[in-house]
């Protein structure tokens, strides 16, 4: 059964025909409209998340289809002491596709082996969120037109930045691509990414603390937010998690066509002047991440189905 | 010093000095109620110096441990006093129940029944990591 656990489980060429779909739906959205007629998506949220929950059952509703699930670990049986896989096998009788959320790094791959329905991973810890990586594909597909040759730049906390990680990934696929990873020392991006996705792909990068310097260089900044689920030592988050505030000063010498993202939800990383420039891209990029859900949706399934 | 020889067993030589004892605790020797000998630093040609455990029982034991443990270390079955077998142990693929995760956000920190697993991903370095959560396991 086919699942969606990491990004770099899904080929560049697949990524492209689901941005195609996705465009797609953009375009015709009534097309697609009944297309999950009749079909389930259990929505296991063991971790509390507006943006990415909502997004999937907007998804799965705009796909004529139904969801079932819950927000948070405490209305679950894994309150009551339950495992992931009998979860997994248990919404395997009710459901026909499950997105879900887990604090535990590794639990949605748990959940994946034990299923008899294809599983997204909607966020594993500090480890994957394919789903979020793919809104950012698309994003940067519909903003630059395509993958090869930007310069990306990666501001904020690089360390147990998932999404980071993730994004970072999926690019090292593509040709002419240069990463500046901007960060302060304590969040710098971990060494096995450096080594085995980046040095491994041949993908020129640059380590800095300046996030001005650097800034007329790039073609895409994707800003993060310093998150306190991922400190063990309130001490550290609250001396790191104003390192990066992007406001119009600092903008004033990027590039007229600079894309500007971030996965969302933002502190204060992003000034709210920003939101008016033309260059903020953050909220459409929440829209395409429903846009590219919906075509992960309706490719597992279309998949499970053979 | 004196080691007999074992009549019936296993003997693992070559192993790089100072790692007889982690193999032995990983293979789980202290479990077997036959004679086991960790001989250390023992002077080696080739090595210069070398660990050796001899095990003087048929009991099989996890090849598998002693190539995650050390690769350059060898296996030489003995049978009625005699040498039949000199194996080398590669690094294997998967490391399956061995090691466990220490990375305290992995699942598998919070359920038992998960096997915990391993996989090879720089061989030139020895590095493998969970297969759940990637974190690099402590060799």
């Amino acid at each position: 059964m086919r699942s969606l656990i990491d990004i770099i489980d899904l080929t560049p060429q697949e990524i492209n025909e689901m941005i195609a779909t996705a465009c797609d739906i953009i375009d015709n959205p009534d097309k697609y409209s009944q297309k999950c007629k009749g079909k389930k998506l259990a929505t296991l949220f063991f971790e509390p998340s507006t943006r990415t929950r909502l997004s999937f059952e907007a998804a799965m509703y705009e796909l004529g289809g139904n969801v079932i699930g819950f927000s948070e670990a405490n209305s679950s049986s894994a309150a009551k002491g339950e495992s992931v896989a009998d979860t997994a096998k248990t919404i395997s009788c009710y459901a026909d596709i499950i997105a879900m959320r887990h604090p535990k790094e590794g639990a949605p791959f748990v959940a994946a082996q034990n299923a008899t329905i294809p599983v997204i991973n909607a966020g594993d810890g500090g480890h994957n969120h394919p789903t979020q990586t793919l809104a950012d594909l698309l994003t940067i597909y519909r903003e630059k037109g395509g993958f090869d040759n930007l310069t990306v730049g990666f501001c904020g906390d690089l360390k147990f930045g998932r999404t980071v990680h993730s994004l970072i990934n999926a690019l090292s696929r593509y040709s002419g691509i240069k990463v500046v990873l901007i960060s302060p020392e304590e969040l710098k991006v971990p060494s096995y990414v450096k080594k085995n996705v980046l040095q491994a792909n041949d993908i020129p990068y640059i380590q800095t603390t300046n996030l001005e310097e650097v800034m007329p260089q790039l073609d895409v900044l994707y800003m993060t937010r310093v998150q306190r689920e991922r400190f063990f030592n309130e001490e550290d988050y609250l001396r790191l998690k104003d390192s990066y505030i992007l406001d119009l000063p600092k903008l004033a010498n990027a590039k007229s066509d600079l894309c500007i993202m971030h996965p969302l939800p933002r502190v204060n990383e992003i000034s709210v002047a920003v939101d008016s420039d033309p260059r903020a891209c953050y909220f459409k990029q929440v829209l395409n991440g429903k846009y590219m859900r919906m075509a992960l949706i309706l490719k597992l399934l279309e998949e499970a189905a053979r | 010093m004196k080691v007999d020889a074992i009549q019936n067993g296993i003997v693992i030589d070559h192993i790089t000095a100072g790692l007889a004892f982690r193999l032995y605790n990983l293979l789980g020797l202290d479990n077997l109620d036959c004679p086991v000998a960790i001989i250390k630093n023992v002077n080696s040609g080739k090595m210069g110096k070398k660990d050796i455990i001899k095990i003087d029982s048929k009991h099989p034991i996890n090849f598998d441990v002693v190539g995650f443990v050390d690769p350059k270390a060898t296996i030489n079955l003995i049978k009625d006093g005699v040498l039949v077998e000199k194996m080398s142990i590669d690094m294997p693929q998967k490391l399956k129940n061995v090691i466990k995760c220490k990375n305290p956000r992995c699942i598998t920190s919070v359920e038992q029944e998960i096997e915990h697993i391993f996989e090879l991903t720089d061989k030139d370095n020895k590095v493998y990591r969970c297969l759940y959560c990637e974190t690099k396991a402590d060799i």
